[in-house]
């Protein structure tokens, strides 16, 4: 009976068993992210309830709709930002011009939201040690990758629901049941997508954080795509998960197909990550590791370099990134031509000052990629307190190297290396509007404009180095300006903030050239209060404890 | 003999929770100091405020002459740091990292690194991520001891080193110490300490309780006597300082207070001795003295006790 039992173990297919202990697993997961989960599901789940419950007192004529909607489709740097614009024709309703503002940016972050989950509890438990403790248990070979895909998986359907019944119950005639079931579905359908897509970046590197940043540029390429697919109203579109949600066209035609299309390439991508965790060891990637050098080299010798050679590849990737994304924004001036015979838009135009239609598309495509830059910026600064808490950083301090310049080389690139990302994005933005205009001045125009930023940019970095210097646990506060920055960007002008409001934002303060004038006295002021928020960061971590483990 | 760590009185909360209270420290120029006491006796917090990446609430700390907390700086160029548990950066090899810290410190001996690497067996070429805990180790290690400094922190130096390493990391500190450099040796390996350090210091909840050269210290802990003797040695239960007497025929064994050994011996020998065995406290048995109590919460009866 023994030798039986043995010979059914042994003939059992190996599958069956690398999945054990993926329920305990997940508890696990959940258990963790107690506070964590249920804080992205609300808080993109909020935003998103309460926009929608704004649109009838910010649009409660058939007049204010038509206006609004012929922004919508009139303009193509709307497009590019917002969306195709269902339903906009005719007699628009509030819930598919809410759809159309809303959709597209919230599945970016309903993206984010599946992408740091998976990253969280795949690839980062690996490089960290804690999954080996728990596979030597009886943990089969993929229950990591199981339990964290069913918990990014499980995340996404809750948003969705809780985004469905939210908009259905605000009582707004045309956000009803189905279309708000297609909504919440369209962004569950884009979090599972991208729930499959870490789970494969996860599978290439051996570090969490190239995980995350792979998946987050595979986000921002989805973005792009749709965006270039929008104006040019083209098949782009049909590249990007992000696309495939709104053309779902929720409250519009409510259509499932596309959903159900995000819902395959998901389950096809989960597949490719299986595949790819079967062909590699535990803790390793893709790649073989290669032996480095056996000395360092002289650059290596001091703290500069030291910070250099701790960032030059994520400078690297990001410059490589923001240039295609840039370039391929730029490639759009090419559709406008489209749009030059529209009335309206031609009366916008003029009211901001007589701008050509290519100045001022361009002008808001780089305010956009100009927010995006700030986010290497701000995560460069906060590469400091990662060194801090693992312990790198007492390994640095413990020798004759000064707090303030230690951190300084860090802030240093965070300041130039967003400045240089500033310069290649404009650039990248210029150089093919150029191309397919023909107007050479484009280059010089958008150069000046993206770098014109520059000094948001620093206040934004600023802030960062602030909060790790003063507050370092409380490093969440330097996502805040960011985040909020490109809603004021985004929604600020639909949601009639005040002006108080907007000037949070040290975006605002920027002149968008060419269709402002350059203005002397903000670009001033801004560089200022990011000298006094670097100089209060650096003389704040002088003063306090080093918290390592 | 001057001091090369001077402390007094250092103060250091968390919160609630007190990890350094009102702890003195003396270090002497030229010596091995070692730095004994359990995991979370405030060890590594008294090290990372001699280092100045911690500041102390009260108390004060010199570390060469200096602040540690202000002159941060300039005291690190002539000291270096071991920590005990090792992180290094990921992505850069430990050659790299070897030579990186030993430049930020002002400059590494290239012969002296060489010769570690060997002794120590790295391959200096892997990446830092793939190294084991000892390879980890030895990383720091190597790049502390290849640069000519004055003072060493060690913080548990040798955790996860296999005992042949531990073998070569002894006679290197018996060289540095040879060249007239100071190190403070915070470890947990009493084998280690008895061989290396010419002075120790005991840590208890925050607190040194003891401190002084081992033979200070055992004078202060007590010896254990067996002898046999001519006549049975009957009258010693009442003795001043003996404790446990075991009387067996011409044969007794008893343990002693330092101080009393020399009466005790006195009393024995009425009794003519004719061989006498006494085996000094273990590092072992004076760091149980200071723990006794709490190992007796555990449930572990202790030592002396044991034959009671």
């Amino acid at each position: 009976m023994t030798a039986a039992t043995a010979e059914r173990v042994s003939t059992r297919p190996e599958a069956t068993n690398a999945t054990a202990g993926t329920g305990t697993l997940l508890r696990l997961i959940l258990r963790r992210d107690r506070v964590r989960i249920p804080l992205w599901v609300g808080g993109i789940a909020f935003v998103q309830i309460a926009g929608a419950s704004s649109y009838p007192e910010l649009l409660p004529t058939l007049n204010d709709r038509l206006a609004h909607a012929s922004v919508m489709t009139a303009n193509p740097a709307m497009k590019a930002m917002t969306g195709p614009g269902h339903g906009l024709d005719g007699d628009p309703s509030l819930g598919a011009l809410m759809a159309t503002e809303y959709l597209g940016f919230m599945a970016v972050f309903a993206a984010l939201m599946t992408v740091l989950l998976v990253v969280r509890h795949t690839r980062a438990e690996e490089e960290t040690g804690r999954a080996e403790l728990v596979r030597a248990s009886i943990v089969g070979r993929h229950a990591h990758l199981t339990a964290a895909v069913i918990a990014a998986a499980l995340a996404s359907v809750a948003l969705g629901l809780v985004v469905a019944v939210g908009h259905a119950s605000l009582g707004i005639e045309s956000i009803d049941w189905p279309g708000s079931l297609t909504y919440g579905g369209a962004l569950a359908a884009v979090g599972l997508v991208f729930t499959g897509v870490a789970a494969v970046t996860s599978q290439i590197s051996e570090y969490g954080r190239a995980a995350s940043g792979m998946a987050g540029a595979l986000i921002g390429l989805a973005y792009g795509l749709r965006a270039i697919g929008d104006v040019g109203d083209n098949a782009l579109i049909w590249l990007s998960p992000i696309g495939w949600a709104q053309a779902s066209a929720p409250y519009v035609d409510n259509n499932w197909w596309p959903l159900v299309l995000s819902a395959v390439v998901a389950l096809v991508v989960v597949a490719v990550a299986y595949a790819l965790a079967s062909r590699r060891d535990f803790g390793a990637g893709l790649r073989r590791p290669r032996p480095g050098s056996a000395t360092g080299s002289a650059l290596l010798g001091t703290p500069m370099g030291l910070a250099l050679r701790l960032q030059r590849s994520g400078l690297i990737w990001w410059a490589v990134g923001l240039f295609i994304a840039a370039f391929a924004m730029g490639a759009t001036a090419d559709a406008l031509d489209a749009y030059s015979d529209n009335e309206l838009l031609q009366r916008i135009l003029e009211s901001i000052g007589g701008a050509t239609l290519t100045e001022s598309f361009l002008a808001m495509m780089i305010a956009l990629i100009a927010i995006v830059c700030a986010v290497f910026s701000v995560l460069a600064t906060l590469r400091l307190r990662r060194e801090e808490t693992s312990g790198t950083g007492e390994l640095a301090l413990a020798t004759a190297v000064s707090r303030t310049h230690w951190a300084f080389t860090h802030v240093l690139i965070a300041l130039l290396g967003g400045t240089m990302l500033l310069v290649v994005s404009g650039a990248g933005v210029g150089l093919s509007a150029a191309a397919v205009t023909g107007e050479n001045s484009l280059i010089a125009q958008s150069l000046a404009a993206s770098l014109a930023y520059a000094p948001a940019l620093w206040v934004t970095a600023g802030l960062a180095v602030a909060v790790f210097g003063v507050v370092p646990r409380a490093t969440g506060l330097a996502w805040a300006l960011v985040v909020y920055a490109f809603l004021v960007v985004y929604i600020g002008g639909l949601l009639q903030l005040p002006q108080w409001a907007l000037d949070l934002s040290p975006y605002t303060h920027i002149p968008t050239l060419p269709v402002d004038d350059f203005s002397v006295l903000p670009v001033v002021i801004l560089t200022l209060v990011a000298a006094v928020l670097v100089g209060a960061g650096l003389v704040g971590f002088r003063r306090r404890d080093l918290e390592a483990t | 003999m001057t001091s090369a760590i001077s402390v007094s009185g250092l103060v250091k909360r968390y919160g609630r929770t007190v990890a350094l209270d009102g702890l003195d420290l003396e270090v002497g120029t030229g010596e091995v100091h070692g730095f004994l006491g359990p995991n979370g006796a405030g060890k590594t917090t008294t090290i990372r405020i001699l280092l100045g990446l911690l500041r102390a609430d009260s108390g004060t700390a010199t570390v060469l002459g200096r602040d540690p907390w202000r002159d941060a700086v300039p005291l690190h160029r002539r000291l270096a740091y071991v920590p005990g548990d090792v992180s290094l950066w990921p992505n850069l090899t430990g050659g790299e990292i070897i030579d990186l810290l030993g430049r930020l410190r002002g400059g590494i001996n290239p012969r002296r690194r060489a010769e570690l690497l060997e002794r120590f067996d790295l391959d200096p070429t892997k990446k830092g991520r793939t190294y084991s805990k000892g390879n980890r180790q030895k990383v720091a290690l190597i790049a502390a001891l290849a640069s000519d400094v004055e003072l060493l922190l060690l913080d548990e130096p040798t955790a996860g080193l296999d005992p042949l390493m531990e073998v070569v990391f002894q006679d290197v500190i018996r060289q540095i110490k040879a060249e007239g450099r100071t190190v403070l040796l915070s470890s947990h390996i009493l084998a280690q300490v008895e061989k290396l350090c010419d002075k120790v210091s005991i840590i208890r909840l925050g607190k040194v309780v003891q401190s002084g050269s081992l033979l200070e210290l055992r004078h202060l802990t007590r010896t254990t006597v067996e002898a046999d003797t001519a006549r049975p040695a009957t009258g010693l239960a009442g003795l001043p300082g003996v404790h446990n007497v075991e009387t067996t025929d011409h044969r007794v064994r008893f343990a002693v207070d330092g101080e009393h050994l020399d009466g005790a011996i006195r009393a024995l020998s009425e009794y003519g001795i004719r061989s006498l065995v006494s085996q000094p406290p273990t590092l072992e048995e004076i760091m149980l003295r200071h723990y006794g109590d709490e190992l007796r919460d555990n449930g572990v009866t202790v030592g002396a006790e044991a034959s009671r």
